[in-house]
């Protein structure tokens, strides 16, 4: 494992390859199941595997001593066959059963591997910040561990096999000529370095192979998303040409490594004809000099082929199986990145009860460029030195200019990211010590996209407080004022909301997403332009109910509106990234600055009925 | 967040497995003849050369070994010219062998890319309530792992292709040694048949269930990732986690099932070879005793019929894909035979400058969005009743040339529809909607894109740069993007990027705010110059200030656009020469915002909410 933290998202072949064997070595470890049973399993192995070797020496020494030119012996012909028979029995009950257990057991590794992986890519903030192709995230937990299930299930059955294979047919080479069986081991030694070069180029053809799925998914999945966009602006073609793109590098990456496996299997031929021919070779020279008879050689010629055959299917496996290395190395790589904003689970504490305050102690951030991690970001920073306290129970609206840093500060302020610098106290508690079972209950953040999972309102509502009575659920509605609107629905509260709340309007992703922080009954609530979609009879409605909902709590609003940051206790004034003025509304007004600039255009903005008035001839 | 509890998916036909395997073979073979054409070269010539080799093997002992130890002399020559023999045949054994596995190589890729090309251009033109049903995880399993399994079938093809010549040309050669130590040899055939038959029936239904259950996998990872901000301000990852693992463990269970069934085949199909050629030794040992064969006809016949024991094998293997084949096959099938599509007509707009919208008398409720698998049968788009459904009921306007139009309407209350269907995201169930007098659907494919621009509020950037996401591939030059961008009032901030115009955005613009992306989403309207402006809430996200210097600029920039924009704003409505106010799914009333706020009190109500909650002085709340 190395030191640093790989990225995942360093999506570049060019660095060197871990070897395939480490990568092993390191998934096993991290899936200690798969050795669950593998006594067992192993034993199985080596029946199936004896069963192998015996079956076609057992059929040559009925052709050599049953079946001569003087006729059969029938006895012993029955003899051999009949234990043949059951030798094959044997093999196909032992390798079915072996089979058997290692479907379970792969399965159920790589099912909890799945499951680990989403775990901690969920723990990773890169996942909303989306610095990296979600696709290819989705990939990691899909068609990653896809390649790997495949790989085992007849890979590994096969590798075992042929170990075994190998080792019953290497004893039985020394048993008959331990000079001939030098001479064929000798021969394979340039083969197995041949193997290792090939081995390392298919690791890194295959790598790219991998990243290139992940490619192509993150570019269907922006085709399927941006459908929309893509139907409105007539851009299919566009459209279909980058994906055409991402499925011919994944076509061309795919061929070059096919290319590599290929010449490679014509190889593991050519040297075993080598092996042959060395054989007879050497046979006619020790013949020759009475180390050994003909009749050795030629049975060694038979042997040899028991010998070659396992170790170009062993050879075959290990290449192939790159793909699936290539593909569970993707999986380690994520489960490498030290989570950033991890739960910090039984070591944390809780927030205690009552009101929470706020503390920002100098507190920097800047945002991990499309190939960093978190931890290395060198993006430009977005908040600088923001060193401010906010007491329990108050009303703040922060206000700035688009990009000003108002979502970061939010952001931070529900640790949906961690500062670069500096650090962030809730009720004196250092945030990264909050345990996230408290950190959620006692604080919700409502983002502006009211983003929606594919389920019913209710389903969606109640995520805020899962124990919620349907009364009270619809009573929440009533109380927000939004009874009419959900009596207008077509199920009412059981109305899917589709993928992402495709099925309601932007508004009403909004009003659903304030039920749920409603319902959710925080003691710091945070919104960031939670209701800019919603119209203002509505959105006044809503701030009634949760004006009662604030009382007695701490908010952080993120907002635009002249009223907000009115009836605030602070404002807060961001520009570029800096915490440029605070304090009420009339001290800042009357300061003037960057708050006085934004009053004034709001103060204009709402005045424009006026201007319309001057508007000539229409 | 629950997970859907749908039927298991109806087996369409378990019948007919071998027939529609041999359908997805017949497809692969046709689309992939150069490869495939390599493939069995090298397969047929492996062949020949692994007879060669045993020849040459044989050859070698006869008449290199055995004589050279006898006479206890080496002859170098010949030694060497055996050697050389037996290494050279092994060349053309390579030869064959790279020729095959390159040939299996190309095709199964080749197929892949195709159908995944053919599959990703149905999703491009499937209707947008199609894509509603599906959810974007199964779409990506559908083109990634359903092809994939679909044309893994081409892997084994080649060799057994190659086989097949194998097994016929040794069969005849049995034949003619003794045909009744043939048929016994080959009543393995049928025993073949017996066990594939056999497991091809239970493999076809675990492996359709494991494919969806593959799909579901991709779903719930899709969706959770998507939703990544709700699962943290939410602390559903634990949720999150439990509900990855229920689809996680029921990928596992069918897996294990699909591996277990594997488990029970492949001993067998490994066994069967053996047995035949015990049965061989055995009955062939009767006819040596009984002088119907000699000796030497037996062993020649038992090594030949060695020979194909492994052809035999390998179309076990490629029987053992067969299954997954034809459920992935019966998968992308069932993408590219999905009913629907935008019909287009022939016809163009002639008229220059902004143009002319009418709505007549159009009704549109949004059809169901129950999921669907790809596993089941087609659902057609079902029939709800209308209060089941959502749109609108009759929704009937027109605008003049050039004229700036508000839909103002409570939340909910079909304004995004309204826009959606002026720019024919979807086809009016009844009604019409004409821009210059023509009906959108007989307008020429790309002409109504050509003509009009929606601006939608959920602003989509593309993995690409500013630039790429303002000319959508469009030729476009610089300065009219630069001055797009700039009435967007995106240009300042553009210019302070780090690559400017040509920094990447990152996927859906990541690295952007909302308000950053409503405004790059804009300019790429506003670059096209259409003559129909649709701008759906599109500048939510956008500083008031900032909003209105937007709206103010696009009203003296004298655009050559008719505009249509769904607003809650005074200062936005403000703009507007008339207001449409939306209301029950029609309009409820229209006029000059000024008429209305006199005439219409619903509309009062809805937009001098602001005003009058400051006025009441108990607006003490947020946003």
């Amino acid at each position: 494992m190395s030191p640093v933290p790989t990225a995942p998202a360093t999506e570049d072949v060019t660095r060197p390859a871990e070897g395939a064997w480490r990568t092993v070595v390191r998934g096993v470890s991290l899936s200690p199941e798969l050795r669950v049973g593998l006594p067992g399993t192993l034993v199985l192995a080596l029946f199936a595997t004896a069963g192998r070797a015996i079956v076609p020496v057992v059929i040559q020494q009925t052709l050599d001593h049953g079946i001569t030119a003087d006729g059969v012996n029938l006895d012993l012909v029955m003899r051999i066959v009949a234990l043949a028979g059951l030798a094959v029995l044997l093999t196909a009950l032992a390798s079915g059963w072996m089979n058997y257990r290692l479907a379970a057991v792969v399965e159920t590794a790589l099912s909890n591997l799945r499951v680990r992986a989403f775990r901690h890519i969920h723990d990773l903030s890169m996942l909303h910040q989306a610095a990296q192709q979600r696709g290819s995230l989705v990939s990691r937990v899909t068609s990653d561990v896809d390649e790997i299930s495949r790989f085992m299930q007849w890979g590994g059955l096969h590798l075992i096999t042929a170990t075994g294979q190998l080792t019953v047919a290497t004893l039985v080479m020394f048993v008959y000529s331990w000079q001939l069986a030098l001479v064929v081991l000798l021969t394979f030694v340039p083969f197995v370095a041949a193997a290792r070069w090939f081995q390392r180029r298919l690791t890194r053809a295959y790598l790219t192979v991998r990243e290139n799925v992940g490619r192509l998914l993150g570019a269907i999945a922006e085709a399927v998303v941006g459908a929309q966009v893509v139907r409105a602006y007539g851009v299919e073609a566009r459209t279909q040409a980058r994906l055409d793109e991402a499925i011919e590098r994944h076509r061309s990456s795919a061929v070059r490594a096919g290319r590599l496996s290929s010449v490679f299997s014509g190889t593991g031929e050519l040297f075993g004809a080598l092996a042959a021919a060395g054989a007879l070779g050497v046979g006619v020279w020790l013949g020759v000099g009475g180390e050994v008879t003909p009749g050795t050689v030629v049975a060694f010629l038979f042997l040899i082929t028991l010998f070659v055959d396992p170790v170009l299917i062993a050879a075959e496996v290990i290449n192939e199986g790159q793909n699936a290395v290539a593909g569970w190395r993707r999986v380690l790589d994520v489960l490498d990145i030290p989570p950033d904003v991890a739960d910090p689970g039984d070591d944390g504490v809780d927030l205690p009860d009552g009101p929470i305050g706020v503390r920002f102690e100098h507190v920097s951030f800047r945002y991990p460029a499309p190939d960093e991690t978190a931890r290395n970001a060198s993006g430009p920073l977005v908040l600088r030195d923001v060193d401010v306290t906010i007491t329990p129970q108050s009303r703040v609206a922060v206000v700035g200019e688009t990009g000003s840093g108002k979502t970061t500060f939010a952001k931070l302020l529900t640790r949906l990211m961690d500062p670069v610098e500096g650090r962030v106290l809730l009720a004196e508690v250092p945030i990264d010590r909050v345990r996230f079972a408290s950190l959620r209950r006692r604080v919700v953040m409502v983002p502006q996209d009211g983003a929606l999972f594919d389920g019913s309102i209710a389903d969606n509502v109640r995520m805020g407080h899962p124990d919620i009575t349907p009364e009270d659920l619809e009573l929440a509605f009533i109380e927000l004022g939004l009874a009419d609107w959900v009596q207008e629905l077509p199920d009412h509260l059981d109305t899917r909301a589709g993928e992402r709340g495709s099925a309601l309007s932007a508004g009403e992703r909004q009003l659903v997403a304030l039920a749920r922080a409603y319902v959710a009954n925080p003691d710091l609530l945070v919104l960031d332009e939670a209701t800019s979609a919603v119209d203002p009879a509505t959105e006044v409605r809503l701030q009634r109910a949760l004006a009662g909902l604030t009382r007695g709590r701490t908010t952080v609003t993120i907002a635009h509106r002249l009223s907000t940051a009115e009836a605030a206790d602070v404002v807060l004034v961001f520009d570029q990234g800096r915490l440029v003025q605070r304090g009420t509304h009339e001290q800042l007004v009357a300061d003037g600055g960057v708050y006085g600039e934004l009053h004034a255009s709001w103060v204009r903005g709402t005045a424009s009925e006026v201007a319309r008035a001057d508007r000539p001839g229409r | 967040m629950t997970v859907s509890v749908r039927p298991t998916p109806r087996d369409p036909s378990s019948r007919g497995l071998l027939r529609r395997g041999a359908r997805v073979i017949g497809v692969a073979l046709r689309n992939a003849k150069g490869p495939f054409t390599l493939g069995l070269s090298g397969s047929v010539l492996f062949a020949a050369a692994t007879v060669a080799s045993s020849l040459v093997l044989g050859w070698a002992t006869d008449e290199v070994l055995y004589p050279l130890v006898e006479a206890g002399e080496i002859d170098a020559a010949l030694l060497a010219l055996a050697l050389i023999a037996i290494v050279g045949v092994a060349l053309f054994k390579a030869v064959g062998v790279v020729g095959r596995r390159l040939g299996a190589y190309f095709a199964q890729f080749r197929l892949q890319s195709l159908y995944r090309r053919k599959v990703t251009r149905r999703y491009l033109e499937l209707p947008l309530s199609w894509h509603r049903r599906h959810p974007t995880g199964e779409l990506l399993s559908n083109a990634n792992a359903d092809v994939e399994s679909a044309f893994f079938v081409a892997a084994p093809l080649p060799m057994a292709l190659g086989a097949t010549l194998l097994v016929v040309i040794t069969a005849v050669l049995l034949i003619v040694t003794d045909a009744f130590l043939a048929a016994i040899g080959f009543s393995v055939g049928p025993l073949l048949g017996f066990a594939n038959w056999f497991y091809q029936r239970r493999m076809r239904h675990a492996a359709t269930v494991a494919q969806q259950a593959r799909a579901d996998v991709a779903e719930v990872a899709h969706e959770s990732f998507d939703g990544a901000l709700v699962v943290k301000t939410m602390g559903r990852e634990n949720e999150e986690t439990a509900r990855f693992r229920t689809t996680t463990e029921d990928l596992r269970d069918k897996m294990i099932v699909v591996g277990r069934l594997r488990a029970f085949f492949d001993p067998v199909i490994e066994a069967l070879p053996n047995v035949g050629i015990l049965l061989v030794l055995l009955v062939g040992a009767y006819r040596v005793r009984d002088g119907v064969l000699t000796p030497g006809d037996l062993v020649t016949f038992a090594y030949l019929f060695r020979l194909v024991a492994l052809p035999i094998r390998v179309f076990g293997w490629l029987l053992g894909e067969l299954p997954r084949a034809v459920v992935g096959w019966d998968r992308v099938q069932r993408v590219l035979t999905a009913e629907g599509r935008m019909e287009h007509g022939a016809r163009a707009p002639q008229a220059e400058g902004a143009a002319a919208v009418t709505s007549q008398q159009v009704a549109f409720y949004h059809p169901s969005t129950a999921r669907e698998d790809l596993s089941g049968p087609a659902a057609a788009d079902e029939v709800l009743s209308e209060q089941h459904r959502r749109g609108v009921a009759s929704v009937s306007f027109d605008v003049d040339p050039g004229r700036t139009v508000a839909l103002v309407g409570a939340t909910g209350s079909g304004k995004s529809t309204v826009a959606a269907l002026l720019v024919r995201l979807f086809d009016p169930d009844t009604g019409e909607i004409r821009l210059d007098g023509l009906d959108l659907r007989e307008l020429r494919r790309d002409e109504l894109s050509r003509n009009a621009a929606i601006v939608f509020q959920e602003a989509f950037l593309f993995d690409d740069t500013v630039r790429g996401n303002i000319t959508l591939g469009g030729e476009f030059p610089d300065e009219e993007v630069v001055a797009a961008a700039t009435l967007a009032r995106a240009h300042d901030f553009i210019m302070e990027l780090p690559d400017g115009y040509d920094t990447m955005v990152g996927e859906r613009g990541a690295t952007l705010s909302g308000g950053q992306r409503q405004r790059i989403a804009l300019a790429r309207a506003l670059v096209r110059q259409p003559r129909l402006l649709v701008l759906d809430d599109a500048t939510s996200a956008v500083d008031p200030a900032v909003e209105s210097e937007i709206l103010r600029g696009l009203a003296e920039a004298d655009l050559p656009s008719t505009v249509v924009l769904v607003a809650y704003r005074q200062s936005s409505i403000a703009l507007a020469d008339e207001v449409l106010f939306l209301r029950d799914g029609a309009v409820a009333a229209r006029g000059t915002h000024e008429e209305l706020l006199v005439d219409v009190p619903a509309y009062r109500d809805l937009v001098t909410a602001y005003e009058r909650e400051a006025r009441s002085g108990e607006g003490r709340g947020m946003t």
